[in-house]
């Protein structure tokens, strides 16, 4: 068994039987992460790079430490204080990494497409970390973990992604992933962040939260992007908060057993309240903690090597 | 090549016979099975555990901790092969300090399935002693390791397979030489 993708790049495309292998491996992570000695030598050899070009420290932290709990060496990239700052582009900055001898590139980039174009000019797999508004496989990945733990299934589950969709590269990741494996999605906020002709995707679209939710299994709450909002397109927070803010009387339109999700990082008061974000049904740490399984199940899966295995 | 390829080296009465030894021998070589726990390696040897450990407790009315591990994270041939086996599920849910551990695997062969368990088994705690149970010993070690208990020596060349087939799994128990030069297990 092993994956059909040489690179991570997107969940569009990806295949569910793809999809089933990383999370199904997933599982054998998380446990290894409960050991006492939370590691295993398996890429002792293998060194990845983590390439940052936009800030972020869940993400950076949870690839770092998927990397080390499986004993690969790891350098660390950012953008403050390199030569990206002198003006080196992209292509030469990884050729030149590259030249250093590695295998494995992880890329967060504000460009979208910036980690397909580097898996066309570079010999090492590449994982995309996030590019731009387009996608974060590895968050649609760790939340349909979380979601499939808790219910068994990801079959006939009704989620709802609320919030700004249009400048949301979790809500695509999250919506290619979820209807490959058959989940219905929908998609809900104020007009001017839903991108036009978004029921293409295969998903229902709400500009009404109370509509969007009523009979809802999962709401998955997006970050507001105060930095990308500077182009009129909330009259204020306060009023966003008002229409579009998970709070908890609203939570009474879902179904029984219904589950909160936030990829974070949250402003609480926002796009949810305290108390939700805070409530038993938010899954919004495990979802931290799933993070790092999922990870490290792509970096295995995906760094399969050339020669044949001995069969004992 | 008309020539029948596969020969059954242990029936399944011989199976049954050895584990029941091999149980006998732990009591005995223990003195007792007081802090033995059993850990099998997936997927043959995970079966066989579980075997040992009823015999066990029949024996002796006790209830020996059963543990299954999943060595493919440890391997030393990883990084070469063309596909990436699935992981399975390691469960070990006791604590291994100051515990015999007994290790219960199908065959024996190149030894280096046993160093990756032995390896897994030190991340989950330090036992005070490991010995090594196996069904079939079928020679040719590349590393210096050897079993304590042994259901049967089977002389083998490299070329031949050997094949154990457990009930819980194919059905039925026996183990077979296969000579049709696929070599392996």
């Amino acid at each position: 068994m092993s994956l059909k993708i040489h690179h991570l790049l997107g969940l569009e495309g990806v295949s569910a039987a793809d999809i089933r292998l990383i999370l199904d491996t997933a599982v054998s992570f998380k446990e290894i992460l409960a050991r006492k000695i939370p590691k295993v030598p398996t890429l002792r050899g293998t060194t990845v790079v983590n390439l940052f070009y936009e800030p972020s420290t869940r993400t950076r932290l949870s690839f770092e430490l998927a990397e080390k709990r499986l004993s690969a060496d790891t350098v660390n990239f950012t953008t403050s204080g390199s030569s990206v700052a002198k003006g080196e582009s992209l292509k030469d900055t990884v050729w030149n990494i590259e030249a250093m001898k590695i295998d494995i590139i992880v890329i967060r980039h504000s460009a979208s497409g910036a980690p397909h174009y580097l898996a066309s000019c570079c010999k090492s797999t590449v994982i995309n970390a996030g590019d731009g508004a387009h996608e974060h496989p590895t968050q649609g990945l760790l939340d349909m973990f979380t979601i499939k733990e808790k219910y068994g299934k990801l079959e006939d589950l009704k989620i709802v992604i609320v919030g700004d969709i249009k400048h949301s590269r979790v809500a695509r990741s999250n919506i290619w992933g979820l209807l490959t494996m058959g989940a219905k999605v929908a998609v809900c906020g104020p007009p001017t962040l839903l991108p036009v002709e978004m029921e293409k995707f295969g998903v229902k679209v709400y500009d009404d939260l109370d509509e969007a939710l009523r009979g809802a299994d999962i709401v998955n709450v997006l970050r507001l992007q105060k930095e990308r909002q500077k182009g009129g397109l909330l009259p204020s927070l306060r009023e966003y908060s008002r229409y579009y803010g998970i709070t908890r009387d609203r939570l009474d339109l879902l179904n029984e057993n219904f589950t909160i999700m936030h990829p974070g990082p949250m402003n609480r008061g926002v796009e949810i309240s305290s108390e939700v974000a805070e409530g038993p049904y938010s899954v919004i740490l495990p979802q931290v903690t799933n993070g790092v399984a999922v990870r490290m199940a792509v970096l295995y899966l995906l760094s399969g090597g050339k020669g044949k295995v001995d069969e004992e | 090549m008309a020539k029948n390829m596969t020969v059954r080296v242990i029936s399944d009465k011989s199976i049954s016979l050895a584990l029941n030894r091999i149980a006998y021998e732990i009591i005995e070589k223990n003195k007792g099975i007081e802090n033995v726990v059993i850990i099998g390696i997936r997927t043959g040897g995970a079966v066989l555990a579980e075997r040992l450990k009823k015999l066990l407790d029949g024996i002796c009315d006790a209830d020996v901790p059963l543990g299954i591990i999943d060595i493919t994270l440890y391997r030393d041939d990883i990084q070469d092969k063309l596909d990436q086996p699935v992981i399975q599920k390691t469960e070990i849910l006791f604590d291994l300090s100051d515990k015999v551990v007994i290790l219960v695997d199908d065959v024996l062969y190149t030894g280096r399935t046993v160093r990756a368990a032995l390896d897994a088994i030190i991340d989950f705690g330090r036992p005070r002693a490991i010995q090594l149970a196996i069904l079939a010993d079928r020679g040719h070690r590349e590393l210096p390791i050897r079993a304590d208990y042994i259901g049967k020596e089977i002389p083998t060349s490299r070329s031949e397979r050997v094949e154990v087939h457990l009930k819980e799994i194919d059905g039925k128990d026996e183990v077979i030489i296969d000579r049709s030069g696929r070599g392996g297990v």
